[in-house]
This record gives C-alpha cells, structure tokens and sequence, in this order.
C-alpha cells in the first residue's frame, strides 16, 4: 500500500492471531466445541464486527459508494483522480484519465480489448477496479512508446499490417509486447497462447502471430 | 518506374470547366484481362479530361506496391481516436433503457426518478422508432409509443454528467408494458396460428440485407412476408430435361455483427451546427438521416468519424442511437456520449439472417444446367433481408431458374447488411449441390465448374487451384482415413458485383512548400482507403504515401461514398486519381511562368518537373513548388461513369479449405486455407491480403461457432455477449495462404474494385462442408457446424441424396 494514498477510513489495527479481549475467529472456532451457543448469544452482534475487523489485514482501506480521491501509479507517473469503488480501471483510465489508447469492447472480460499490465502481468482494465490498481505499476498503451521511439512490437505491427480497424489493436500490442518481455523467442504456439484471449474481429491474427514473431528479439525502432 | 504516358495537357483540363459530362472524348489503349494469363490491349471511348492510362502494377512505383498503413503507428500506438475517444468539454454520457419483454405494449413510462436523480441533465422517451419493418397501415397499431417488438429494443434514454450516474438513472426509469404473445423461434413463427410479430403486411424501407422479399408489394401471411419470386424460363421444363436432379435442404443460423468498437455516436447539439462524432460506415448517411429526421439543412449536420472500430454493415445510418443523442444534447444544452454495450450491441443494431434453403439443381449428363430452383425462408427479426438467392442466381450459367425468397417475422431485432448480404448462406447451399452433382455427373469437381462458369478471372482461379500443392494433396476418394480423425479438403467458389456509388468525390490540394493533401468526407472502416489514397498521390506527385496528408472522415471534405457492398475503392479511386492529375496540371501551369515555358511545355512524372522542350534540366517536384505563383492549387473531382457501360463485372474467388474431423469428439479443425481472389487492380495488395485473412476467418468463426441463440420462453437473447457468443480466436485460425488474381477490365481511371465481400466468407461454409464430406463422405447441411450438429450428422442413415 503505498504511503500518499489518502485513506477513506482506516479501520483499527486489529491482530488476528492474538486478540485476546475480542473474540477472533480463531479463539471463537477453537472454543466452539463447548461454548459455542453461550458465546454467540453473549457477544452477538459485536463478535461479528470484530470477527471481520479481525479478517481485514492490515492497513486495508474500506470504502464507500462516493467518488473519492485516488492515485495511480501510470507508466510511471503518479495521477491522482477520483473514482467510485466500481469504476474500473479501463474506465479511469479513459474517463478519469482521457488515456484512451485503453478500449472498451465487451466490458466482462471476454475480449482482451482492455489489456493493460499490472507490474508487467497482462490484464483485463475492464475487470480490474480502479481500487485494486493502488500500489501497482499500471503500463497502458500510451506507456510503450514515446515520440520518438516505439516498441518494436509495435514496430512490426505496422511493417506486417497487423492490423485492420485497429480497435484491438491496443490490447493485441500489450498481450504481444508482455509475451516478448517474458519470452524473448516465442514460437508461433506462445503467441496464440498469449493472445487467446484479444479478439479480433477484422481477423487480423495471422499477421499478429508473424509481427510478434518478428519482433522477437529487436530493438527499438527509431521514429 | 512509371511508364505511363507523360503527355500533359493543360487544355484539356480547360476545356472540363469543371463538367466532366461535356468533356470532348479521347481514345486510350487499356490494359485487360490477367497477367500472366489473358493480358492484352484494348481501346476504350473516355473524356478527354482523364489522365493517362496507367499501366499495370508491375510498372507503377506507388499504386500496387505493399505500402505500409498510412495510420498504421496511430493505431499501434493507441493515438487513434474513435469515436468512444472523443471528450469535449461539459460532456454528457447517455444510457438507453431497453425493453425486457420481446413483445408488449407500452401503456406508461414513469422518468421522474430519472430526472431528478443526481447528474441528471436531460431524459428522452423515444416516440418515433428507427429500423425494422412498419406497417403498410399503421392505423391497425395505435399506441403512444412504440410497440415493443424484440427484448432490448431502445425505449427511454437518459443523459448524466457520468456514466455510473446515467447508469444508475436509467435503472430508475418505470415501464408499464401490457405484454403481448410472441414467437422466436423462426419455424414456429411459420405456423398459422403462431403469434403475430405484426398484425398486418410490414415493409422495411431500404433494407440492405439479402434482398428479396425486403421488396414492399410481396404478399404476407401471418409473419411469413414473402414470397418475391423471380422466374427466368420454364423451370418445370429445365428439370423435365435434365438426366440428373439434386435436391437438398440447407439451414443457417443468424450471425450478430459483433464489431468490437459498438454502435455509438458523440452528439453536439449547438443553435447553428450539430456536429456528430459516429462509428459510422457512411458519414454522408449519418448526415442524411440526422437533417432529414431534425428537418434540418445539410449544411446544418457535420459528421466525423475520425477512426472507426468496425461494421460489416451494420454501421449506416444514424439510427436509434445517432438521433437519440442528439435529442439528448439539444434538451441538455451540452454534448452528449451514446454508445452502445456489448448485449445491446447483439440485440438491437443487426444481425445476418438465418435461412432455410431447399435448393434443386437439375443438369445434363454434361453438366450444363437445365434448372435451378430456390425455396428460401429466413428471419431478418422484426425486419427483412433474408433473401440469400444471389449465389444461386449469379454463379453459375444456367437455362431456368426458379426463386422463392421469404422473410419470417420473429420477435427480435432486426436485421442489417452484413458482409456479403444472404450470399454466405446461398452459396453454402449452392456450391454443396454443385459437388453433390459432380459426384453424381462422375465429373472433377473442377472441370464442372469450367463447364457451367464462363467468368475469366475464375476460370483462372481455378487453374491456380488445380495446380497448388494443397489441392494436389486431396484424395479424391471421401471417407478415405481409417482413424477417428478423418482428413478431409474441400472448395467453393464465390462472387460479388462491382457496384459503384457515385456520390464519391475528392478535393487535392498541391501548397507551396510541397505538401500535398487529398481531402473526402470517405471513412476508413479498417480497410485502407486511407494509404490508398495517399498510394494515388504518391504515384502523381512522386512523393513518398507516407508524406501525403489524407483528411478524411468528416462531411466538411467533398462527399465521399458510404462504405458498404466493396464499393468504396472502386468508386472513390478514379475520383482521387482525376483530381490528382488536375491539380498537378494546375500546379505546372502555376510554375509555367517562373520556369520561363509554357504550362503545355511542362510534365510531372516521377517526381520531377519535365521541360518537353528540353528548356531546364529536370527539376524536383518540391523545388519546383516554391516556384508557385500561388500558396496553394486545387482541384476537385467526383466519380465519373464506367468507361464502357455495357460492362457487368462479378468479383469473387475460389477457396479451398482442408479440415481435421474428429468423428468422435465431433469437432472440426480448419487446418489450411487456400484463398484464391481478385478485385481488379489491387491498390494495396498488403491491405487486400489482410481483409480476405479476415474474410476467411469471419466465415470459419460463422460456419463453425456463432449462433445467435434465443430463448423461447422469454424471448432473451441467452448469449448476448462475448464470451457466449463464440468468436473465432487464435486458436482456431488456420495458416491462411492468399492469392490475388490480378485482373483489369478498362473501367476507370484506377481500374481498382474492393474485396470486402467476395474475401472469403461466402465460401468459408461451403468450403469446409465440402471438405466435411470429403472427410467423412458424409453431407452437412446445417450450419453452425458445432459438434453437436456434426454428431448427429455422423450418426444419421445415409441420406437418399447421396444415392442420385
């Protein structure tokens, strides 16, 4: 957890391993064999607060329905801005942020459209929440390239015209470039593994699978 | 090296006047037919204001040649911005409700919790419906609002400062329906007492689906609208007279559109323009549609789609969602995003409709066809388009022909063009029923095909076929694997029209310092018509694709054609391509005097400024400009008709696929595709070699998994969305090799044509089932062709067809 998070509210320290006074779930369940119906009808409704105070690690931030301001870490930069806990990170991304380079498709999932990395992994922006990306490195598609350099993943998706409407293309070129990061000679069968997931609809994939493969290993391309 | 003719004449320009139709003519020698094949010469009548002919794509320098995609690093790099991208200051997001019953009347509609909700600025309840069928007398139907037709068809929409608050507002919108009997499932809907989608004859205006019975005037029956019945010679006859008869019953299932950038539009509702950002296939038909539903002026209505994510057909028009915003943002004062979900993306805004085709073919012993007979049904939804009566009709010569096209009205969404209208679903009955005869004629496959399609280009086709390794390979002899994964290769061929929109015009502007532009409202919907263009300037002016600046997408440019039916660069090309050439006979007679010759002196070839005269030494385009007597020339030009109207071209290609079958698991793997195709002068043969893998592709994905399915309890879509509804991924694509056939016929300055329909899903079905009976000798007419489906057809008795 990073420090400048501002905490919505934190909720007390809580051990869960030696709260003594309250009752933990722990202590609650080694005792339930022979308390267990007089210890739920003393305690009541505070050992379950405390049960799930004891469940919360440390330092866990709870949240309500509101906006409220947050900061994520962005190829690199820290960007404070305010989501609700539902907003997710593809949406803070293009809404919060105006990162549109990240696109929105099916919204569940299903398309890989989204694809971003969370320190290096491949996810999909759309099923992640904004809240569950606090104390990451968040790389989008704006973070592969500068002006004057691009990655060559992206480099030989232009040489190879592996690409038609381009609406994928995007998460394609995040799905490849982390394959390529992880996996610096991939065969054809890494690359459909690693895109199996990015649809594309104009059917663009050959080309992917021979972009990729000839990104393998180079470097980047100047502009 | 360009070797065209480098004879400028300036006069000619003159004597234009900017009116091509009364341009004296000129005669110029075109090349024709295939190289390497029928390549020849032959004269052709045109205005003397066209540019010289250009030679064939071996001898140009840009035109032809593999050109990197002129916005290829903007969209590798995420710069590119669709129309979901685009943020204008004090923008609204907008959420449509959408009925949840597939059949009601809307007794009220109850927005005040809407309203009043936080972020709220403005609410529309849609009382005038776009798309589908409407009766041809609406006084049978009377009712405030719309009759809800199909579940998720759009009824309210409201607009908030943030999408969770439009969400959260239109959840609180109160429907009152009085629900009504309704039919999904296409079969049922044929029956006579099934419950009515309407309760007199419906039309669809302009349908743009299969054809046929989208017709108005057909008869109606219940819900089967149709039939529209095209005879040609006595069809009874035809199979009186031929030795063989087959005859077959093919069924396909509706296919959603499924681009992965929605429907969708960002609306700007100002007192002296509503400019509309779309995911548009046609700015020019979002602009018509927007003027004449606000009854506003033309000049009133700016679209611009900068990039879009995606159509294949569905995408004309403003629709529901385009005029839906822009209510939204002139009742908030303030731009308004709408764009669709992926559910509502499925349910609403297209699909490919389904068919039911009993097709009989009868032929003489040497397979000269005596008759064709089609008896289609299909449902479009609560639209039409189902007709699927082109392949049948198109391909293949033939002495009668017979066809009946009827739509089914069901209670769902109606249906839109998609890609090749009702031609994947023909040609999956027809070119099954062509093999099914050469096995009962004893003929190859091939040689049939010779014998009843005189076409040129595919009678090249298959000549390349019959000499490939993978058609070589092929064991002539069905079900000749012994193990449970069966082996198996099959083809089909394909055709499409050269269709042309002649409302295609483009302005290029030659500066000082230069640069050159080329400027037309055209879109690029993921095909290339951008780097073509900067291709056709490159080759005029000899300045690299890349340096050119391509301004499209945006009706302030001169109007360019909507994208659907491949028309795009065969309509807008020679458009592109004229204006080229008058602006580099306006830009030479602007350097004419600082160069001290005439303008008539002067050519532009390769880059270089030319004295005929022998006046300079040759100098560099670039250097020449800064000699311009002016900061910038330009000219513009429009489409001008085909060279030689009596002309009907068809374009299309043959596929060949081969398929794993495992006859025990009931699955099929496409291994290998061989795609063999022609669109004319291919621009940009890397571009047209990307569209037809994607053609391929989209077809094995259709034939194999997409099934819309509905449930015919509720009426719910049960698969509305994308992991569902299965596409193909990379898992499933094939290695794909593509051959184009490179072809001229004389037509236009560009002699160019698109690929977008005949690239490889009209074929795909009928490939791969014939390559499932080649496999398996065994006959799959049904599509998708899932393993459930291929079990069941594995385990069935040999059908009586086969013994013919």
């Amino acid at each position: 957890m990073s420090d400048h998070q501002p905490p919505h509210r934190e909720l007390p320290e809580t051990s869960s391993t030696t709260g003594n006074k309250g009752i933990t779930r722990r202590g609650f369940l080694k005792g339930a064999g022979i308390t267990a119906a007089g210890t739920a009808l003393l305690d009541g409704v505070q050992s379950l607060q405390q049960e799930a105070q004891a469940a919360t690690p440390k330092g866990v931030m709870e949240y309500g329905a509101e906006a409220f301001p947050v900061t994520l870490n962005i190829n690199g930069k820290e960007h404070a801005l305010h989501v609700e806990t539902r907003t997710t990170l593809a949406e803070a991304l293009r809404i919060g942020l105006g990162m549109t380079g990240t696109k929105i498709s099916c919204d569940r999932g299903a398309c890989s459209s989204c694809t971003v990395w969370l320190d290096k992994l491949p996810v999909n922006s759309c099923m992640t929440l904004a809240v569950d990306a606090i104390g990451h490195r968040v790389t989008t598609i704006e973070g592969l390239s500068t002006d004057s350099e691009v990655h060559p993943v992206q480099a030989a998706f232009v040489r190879h015209d592996a690409m038609q409407c381009g609406f994928c293309t995007p998460g394609m070129v995040m799905s490849c470039a982390a394959l390529i990061e992880r996996n610096p000679h991939p065969t054809e069968r890494d690359v459909r593994v690693a895109i199996s997931g990015n649809l594309c609809r104009c059917g663009t994939y050959p080309k992917v699978f021979a972009a990729t493969l000839d990104a393998a290993g180079q470097h980047a391309t100047k502009a | 090296m360009a070797t065209h003719t480098p004879h400028s004449t300036l006069d000619a320009l003159i004597n234009v006047a900017g009116d091509t139709t009364d341009a004296s003519m000129k005669t110029a020698k075109m090349p024709i037919g295939i190289p390497g094949f029928t390549l020849h010469e032959e004269e052709r009548t045109v205005p003397a204001s066209e540019p010289p002919v250009w030679p064939i794509n071996k001898d140009l320098s840009y035109v032809g040649k593999p050109q990197e995609r002129w916005d290829g690093r903007a969209k590798a790099t995420g710069r590119a911005r669709y129309t979901a991208d685009v943020q204008l200051p004090g923008m609204l997001y907008a959420r449509f409700v959408n009925s949840t019953v597939p059949h009601a009347r809307v007794l009220s509609i109850d927005t005040s919790a809407a309203e009043s909700y936080p972020g709220v600025k403005s609410v529309h309840v849609i009382e005038k419906l776009l798309g589908g069928a409407v009766l041809r007398d609406p006084t049978l139907e009377q009712n405030r609002y719309p009759i809800v037709r199909y579940v998720g068809q759009p009824i309210a929409a409201v607009a908030a400062t943030t999408p969770q608050a439009a969400e959260d507002a239109a959840a609180k919108i109160k429907v009152k329906y009085e629900t009504l009997p309704f039919v999904v499932d296409m079969d049922q809907a044929r029956e006579k007492d099934s419950p009515q989608v309407f309760p007199g004859a419906a039309d669809q205006a302009g349908t743009a689906g299969g054809g046929g019975s989208s017709a108005s005037g057909v008869p109606q029956t219940g819900n089967v609208h149709g039939p529209a019945v095209h005879k040609q010679g006595d069809v009874e006859q035809g199979f009186k007279d031929a030795d063989v008869i087959v005859d077959a019953h093919y069924t396909t299932q509706v296919q959603t559109h499924s681009a992965l950038e929605t429907h969708g539009v960002v609306a700007d509702w100002k007192p002296d323009l509503l400019t509309v950002y779309a995911s548009t296939q046609g700015t020019a038909s979002v602009r018509e549609e927007l003027a004449a539903y606000f009854q506003l002026p033309m000049s009133k209505v700016r679209v611009i789609t900068e990039f879009m994510g995606g159509g294949f057909g569905a995408k004309f028009g403003a629709g529901n969602p385009g005029v839906v915003a822009a209510t939204l943002s002139r009742k908030a004062g303030a731009p308004v995003r709408l764009m669709l979900d992926r559910q509502e993306e499925h349910l609403s805004v297209g699909n490919r409709p389904s068919s039911d085709q009993r097709l009989r073919i009868g032929a003489k012993k040497d397979g000269t066809i005596t008759a064709i007979q089609l008896i289609s049904f299909g449902t479009a939804g609560c639209g039409t388009g189902a007709g699927c009566a082109g392949p049948a009709s198109n391909l293949y010569k033939w002495a009668t022909l017979h066809v009946e096209e009827n739509d089914v009205f069901i209670n769902a969404g109606p249906a839109a063009a998609f890609r090749a209208p009702g031609h994947p679903q023909g040609a999956f009955a027809l070119e099954q029923s062509i093999d099914e005869l050469a096995a009962s004629l004893n003929m190859d496959l091939l040689d049939l095909r010779d014998r009843i399609d005189e076409n040129p280009v595919r009678r090249v086709q298959r000549q390349i076929i019959r000499e490939s390794a993978i058609w070589k390979s092929r064991n002539p002899r069905a079900n000749a694997d012994v193990g449970p994964i069966k082996r198996g290769i099959g083809l089909s061929q394909s055709v499409w029209y050269r269709h042309l929109a002649m409302d295609s015009a483009a302005e290029v502007r030659v500066h000082k310092d230069g640069s050159v532009e080329v400027l037309s409202a055209v879109q690029d919907i993921g095909s290339g018509i951008k780097t073509v263009l900067a291709q056709i300037l490159a080759e005029q002016f000899g300045v690299p694709p890349a340096q050119v600046e391509v301004k499209i997408g945006d009706t302030n440019y001169p109007v360019g054609p909507n994208s659907g039916g491949s028309v795009t660069t065969a309509s807008l090309t020679p458009a592109v391509r004229d204006a080229a050439w008058q602006a580099a006979q306006k830009f030479l007679a602007s350097v004419a005097p600082a160069l001290g010759v005439k303008a008539s002196d002067l050519t532009l070839t390769d880059g270089m400024v030319r004295s005929a005269s022998g006046k300079f030494q040759p100098i560099a385009f670039r250097s020449a400009a800064a000699r311009m007597d002016t900061n910038q020339v330009s000219a513009q030009s429009r489409r001008i008709p085909d060279y030689d109207p009596r002309k009907y071209d068809t374009y299309g290609g043959v596929d060949v696929a081969e398929v794993a079958v495992d006859t025990e698991t009931g699955r099929i793997h496409v291994k290998h595709v061989l795609a063999v195709h022609d669109c004319g002068r291919p621009m940009n043969p890397v571009a047209v070699i990307s569209q037809i893998n994607g053609g391929v592709i989209q077809g094995i994905s259709y034939t194999l998994f997409e099934h819309r399915l509905l449930d015919p309890n509720y009426g719910i879509m049960v698969n509305s969305n994308l992991d569902k509804y299965k596409i193909a991924g990379s898992y499933e694509v094939p290695k794909i090799e593509v051959q184009l056939t490179e072809s001229y016929i004389g037509q236009s300055s560009t002699d160019a044509s698109g690929i977008g329909e005949a690239a490889g899903i009209i074929s795909a079905g009928a490939a791969i089932a014939n390559a499932f009976y080649n496999a398996t000798g065994v006959r799959i007419r049904q599509m998708p062709m899932t393993p459930a489906v291929v079990l069941a057809a594995l385990n069935q008795p040999k059908p009586q067809m086969e013994a013919l």
